[in-house]
């Protein structure tokens, strides 16, 4: 796709930032401590990144999907971590309470996190339930003016720190599957919320994930999210953006590779000559470089066809994330397999770029999700 | 108050630089950058502005119109009006000309009591420093240049302005200009916002019927003719033969090392 | 005055200046440099080197400047001198150009000859080189020069040789390229001139004896200057005379694994050979050293008996600031590094074991 000055502009602002900003001192940090780098956020805020998709009039920068694709490809071309940070309050966040939210709602939630001022994560996930959200087993029941929320949401990034999640639960005991579900704004300091230890992870080190355990928690009506009852449905449509962040991160990881394997294949010798002169690598650069702009096509499309209200939007966002992801991950085998013994060493950059890629294509809706979707839609 | 910020787009010199066969260099295959310095000048401007919102700052370049890709960015970065000077005549101007030239679009923009110009100290690709203190001259302005700090209240800047061996701490009111250097602070990013809305700004042009009026424009004082000082001769230096590569373990090629300068009393 | 000096025939300028910077009664090192460059320009041309010489109190300093060529120092005293503003140096030196009527006039390229330098050019409707690194006036030497330090054919049939013209040359483009600039119509042709490149001659007693020294009234007051200067702070702390050092002992990203041992053993190293510490872009940049330390292009020009480069890869920007050192010494883990290109001996090898070695072995010697 051919972009217009001021996408490309944008893309040239990430790039700046993250080049500028990700230094390899913070990025050492993040995987030694694994802990949030509170800095960083405040940066990401100071420079109107948490809301760069989010409308001005709450606080955002107004830019579009593909302005927000270009962000996170250009931050996770750096460090997939850290595009994180700024991925969360673009879609998952302020998502729902955009998509659904009262306009007291709005005012009071979405223009905090867009100025970076609240973090607000997306709580779904269950023991028990993840892409099978009819399963969820968290309830609510009502009881005057306040609904007692009862439950256990897992995998959640960023609850650890998180000022409000969006959860679900079971408002309607008599419904099954996915109706009957409702969406919340907790705020993680209520008496009966708690999160669980951090989750050990792979790769994404640096940005805590783990488990929010509500107890008895009284939750305000007021903070009731969307239709009563109808929340599922409202989810799937925040699944949609947080399905082409992914995409995105998927596409920086691999142009990330690619670079570095480039780059790796000029300096390093073998036999007398550069083993990018080898046709075995140069092959595999090849084929790295086409993928990598097969998919690059495929999410900016989605992403003009997603704000242009498409009725595909849906479909080619899981198909999106379903390609760039894989595709990332067979970029990022063959960005190790380039640099031989040393990729698989952590002072290689590849290194951390093949424990991050992996999980591309687990959350949000794994690889086998997405097909779903997409076959779903097809032999609707 | 007005603030004024001179910029140059320059080419990026940090990166692969191509020369043409002839000596000279080859611009239109590099990549093209903010001069760094000027970023620093536009920084302080909008730092100013920050304090004081009334404030307008205004860019502005000479240059061909792919300039026009830096004054939007200075645009998103939040610089509230462009001006670019360009036309055919103003080519192959040196700092002489160059600095009579943007002196006139200065004069052009509008000098008011409280107009603060500011310029980079220097462009990457000349590394003179001239332009600066020439357009001072031309417009009978202070200057003051090396600035890693202003401090401004009302009509009254106080600077620092660097030495090699030090500091000096300088009173000077507006108008004036100020030659900014890079301690003076960080530059900020472009926003997302501010892309969005850079062409809501003014964006002006100055071609050369805009400035002919002005005293300063003449034949004999602009472009290549009115340039005093012309390129004689450009080349690039051959590379120094290769020396000598040191062999064996790190110990005996210290030894060899410290044999051989010794032999040669370099030491 | 000003009309009547802009109609002066270009033959009717004769002479070569040099402005002669004083800090707190202090005279510059490039002061004496670009006198002795300024003599040979003087001898080639066949006319008077004069210094001039602005300050208070500063008379005694005259002789000196003798010493390094000067054949007449121009004293200008006033207390309104006593600190560099741009508005009465210019003032003086226009005012000194305008009745007198220099052919060339040097200004060494220091933070102040860099603010009076263009002030004073536009004033006075001339053209100005910024940050010079060779001049010559004389053919066959400019020729000699380009001989040994460039591709260009040197056939003296195809040069019109400006005659009398000052060919003055810089690097330009971050050190890339190098540029011959004149000034053929209008006069005096100025330049200032990269500090540290200019070789310094050796102070003549006789010639000092000999020097005519002027002094000159200044019409100056205190209405002229339009800056005030609050307070002159001296920073000694930050100063590394980089160039006046016979040895320099640089370092590069390649102490990156642990800068501060890095740094800690090139400045014994440096100590052990009689020398400082210099550092590359990259290292002022991470704040491992300060930016007193820079050898380069944004930096400063060095020439010293012996660099050694560790951990320095070589950009271009960095050989421009050190390619000209008698004996480079480069130390580097990567056999390809651009480094050791310019370097007389190169070791390839970790520094942090490289350099213990070469501290045992600088041991018993300086």
């Amino acid at each position: 796709m051919i972009l217009s000055e001021k996408h490309e502009m944008m893309r040239r602002l990430f790039r700046q930032f993250a080049e500028t900003e990700f230094t390899d001192d913070i990025l050492e940090e993040l995987e030694a401590t694994g802990e949030f780098n509170w800095e960083m956020h405040r940066k990401m805020a100071a420079n109107g990144f948490l809301g760069t998709k989010i409308p001005v009039e709450y606080g955002g920068q107004g830019g579009d999907s593909l302005a927000y694709v270009l962000m996170v490809e250009e931050f996770a071309r750096v460090s997939p971590v850290l595009s994180l940070y700024a991925n969360t309050s673009n879609s998952l966040g302020a998502g729902p309470l955009l998509f659904c939210g009262t306009d007291a709602q709005k005012e009071k939630y979405v223009t905090p996190i867009a100025r970076g001022e609240k973090i607000l994560v997306f709580a779904l996930t269950e023991p028990g339930a993840g892409s099978d959200a009819g399963s969820t087993l968290t309830t609510a029941v009502e009881d005057g003016d306040f609904y007692i929320l009862n439950g256990r949401k897992t995998f959640i990034s960023g609850a650890p720190f998180a000022d409000y999640a969006v959860v679900y639960a079971r408002t309607d005991a008599a419904q099954k599957g996915s109706k009957g579900l409702s969406m919340f704004i907790l705020d993680m300091k209520l008496p009966g919320v708690s999160v669980g230890k951090h989750e050990n992870k792979m790769g994404i080190i640096g940005y805590p994930t783990s488990d929010i355990i509500m107890e008895d928690v009284r939750v305000h009506k007021s903070d009731l999210l969307g239709p009563l009852h109808r929340g599922f449905s409202t989810a799937m449509k925040t699944l949609d953006g947080g399905r082409l962040g992914v995409a995105a991160q998927s596409l920086g990881i691999a142009q990330g590779c690619l670079e570095e394997s480039i780059r790796y294949a000029r300096e390093r010798k073998q036999f007398g000559r550069p083993i990018a002169n080898f046709q075995a690598i140069s092959f595999m650069l090849a084929d790295m470089v086409t993928e990598i702009e097969a998919a690059r096509e495929l999410v900016y499309n989605t992403a003009v066809m997603k704000d242009a209200g498409s009725p595909d939007g849906a479909k080619r966002c899981a198909m999106s994330k379903l390609f760039a992801s894989e595709m990332c991950n067979r970029v990022a085998y063959k960005a190790v397999q380039i640099h031989g013994g040393y990729g698989y060493i952590k002072e290689y950059k590849v290194e951390r770029f093949y424990r991050d890629a992996r999980i591309t294509t687990l959350y949000e809706g794994t690889s086998q999700v997405q097909q779903m979707v997409i076959s779903g839609s097809l032999l609707r | 108050m007005k603030i004024i910020v001179c910029v140059k787009q320059v080419p990026d010199t940090s990166g692969k630089v191509a020369v043409k066969a002839d000596g000279t260099m080859d611009r239109a295959s590099m990549a093209t950058i903010i001069n760094p310095d000027d970023l620093n000048a536009v920084e302080a401007a909008l730092a100013m502005k920050d304090e004081n919102p009334d404030s307008r700052v205004i860019v502005v370049t000479m240059g061909p119109t792919q300039a026009n890709a830096m004054l939007h960015e200075l645009l998103a970065m939040g610089a509230d009006e462009s001006v670019l000077v360009s036309a055919r005549e103003f080519g192959g101007s040196d700092t002489f000309a160059t600095s009579q030239i943007l002196a006139a679009a200065i004069k052009r923009i509008g000098l008011t009591e409280d107009t603060v110009v500011l310029c980079g100290r220097q462009a990457i690709d000349g590394d003179t420093a001239q332009v600066g203190p020439q357009i001072a001259e031309k417009l009978d302005m202070p200057q003051v240049s090396y600035v890693s700090e202003i401090k401004k209240e009302g009509n009254t800047l106080t600077v620092k302005r660097m030495l090699e061996d030090g500091y000096q701490r300088v009173e000077v009111h507006t108008p004036c200009l100020l030659t900014c250097i890079k301690e003076l602070n960080t530059p900020r990013y472009m926003a997302v916002k501010g892309i969005l809305e850079y062409d809501k700004k003014p964006r002006l042009v100055y071609d050369y019927d805009a400035l002919k009026d002005d005293e300063l424009i003449e034949v004999d004082t602009i472009g290549l003719k009115g340039s005093p000082t012309n390129v004689f001769r450009s080349f690039t230096a051959p590379a120094k033969g290769a020396g000598q590569m040191l062999s064996g373990t790190p110990r005996e090629m210290v030894a060899q090392l410290f044999g051989t300068l010794e032999e040669k009393h370099l030491i | 005055m000003m009309s009547a000096f802009h109609n002066t025939k270009i033959e009717d300028f004769h002479g070569v200046w040099v402005f002669c910077e004083q800090r707190d009664g202090q005279l510059m090192e490039t002061d004496f440099e670009l006198l002795s460059e300024g003599r040979k320009l003087a001898e080639d041309l066949g006319c008077e080197l004069w210094g001039v010489l602005l300050g208070n109190q500063v008379g005694q300093l005259a002789g000196q400047l003798g010493g390094y060529g000067a054949h007449r120092v121009l004293v200008c005293q006033s207390p309104l001198l006593a600190e560099y503003t741009t508005d009465a140096y210019t003032k003086v030196i226009c005012d000194l150009v305008t009745e007198y009527k220099p052919e060339i006039f040097l200004i060494g390229a220091t933070n102040i000859g860099r603010d009076l330098g263009p002030r004073c050019a536009a004033r006075l409707h001339t053209g100005l080189t910024a940050d010079c690194t060779s001049l010559f006036v004389d053919t066959e030497k400019y020729l000699k020069f380009l001989a040994e330090n460039s591709n260009v054919d040197v056939n003296p049939d195809k040069y019109d040789m400006e005659a009398r013209n000052l060919k003055m040359t810089r690097p330009a483009f971050g050190g890339h390229l190098m540029a011959t600039i004149v000034c053929p119509r209008f006069r005096p042709q100025m330049s200032t001139v990269r500090p540290g490149v200019m070789k310094k001659a050796e102070f003549s007693q006789e010639l000092a004896d000999r020097v005519h020294v002027e002094q000159v009234s200044v019409r100056l007051a205190e209405e002229d200057i339009r800056t005030r200067v609050l307070e002159v702070v001296k920073e000694t702390k930050a100063m590394v005379d980089l160039t006046g050092a016979e040895v320099i002992v640089a370092v590069g990203h390649g102490i990156s694994r642990d800068p501060e041992r890095g740094v800690a053993l090139a400045a014994e190293l440096a100590e052990k050979l009689g020398g400082v510490v210099g550092a590359s872009r990259a290292v002022v940049d991470a704040g491992w050293l300060g930016a007193g330390h820079q050898v380069g292009q944004t930096g400063k020009t060095v020439r010293p008996r012996i660099y050694v480069a560790l951990g320095i890869s070589g950009a271009i920007q960095h050989k421009a600031g050190m390619q000209d050192s008698q004996c480079i010494i480069a130390v580097n883990s990567t056999a390809e590094a651009p480094i050791f290109e310019c370097a007389d001996y190169g070791i390839c090898g970790d520094l942090f074991e490289v350099l213990p070695l070469m501290i045992e072995a600088a041991g018993g010697r300086a």
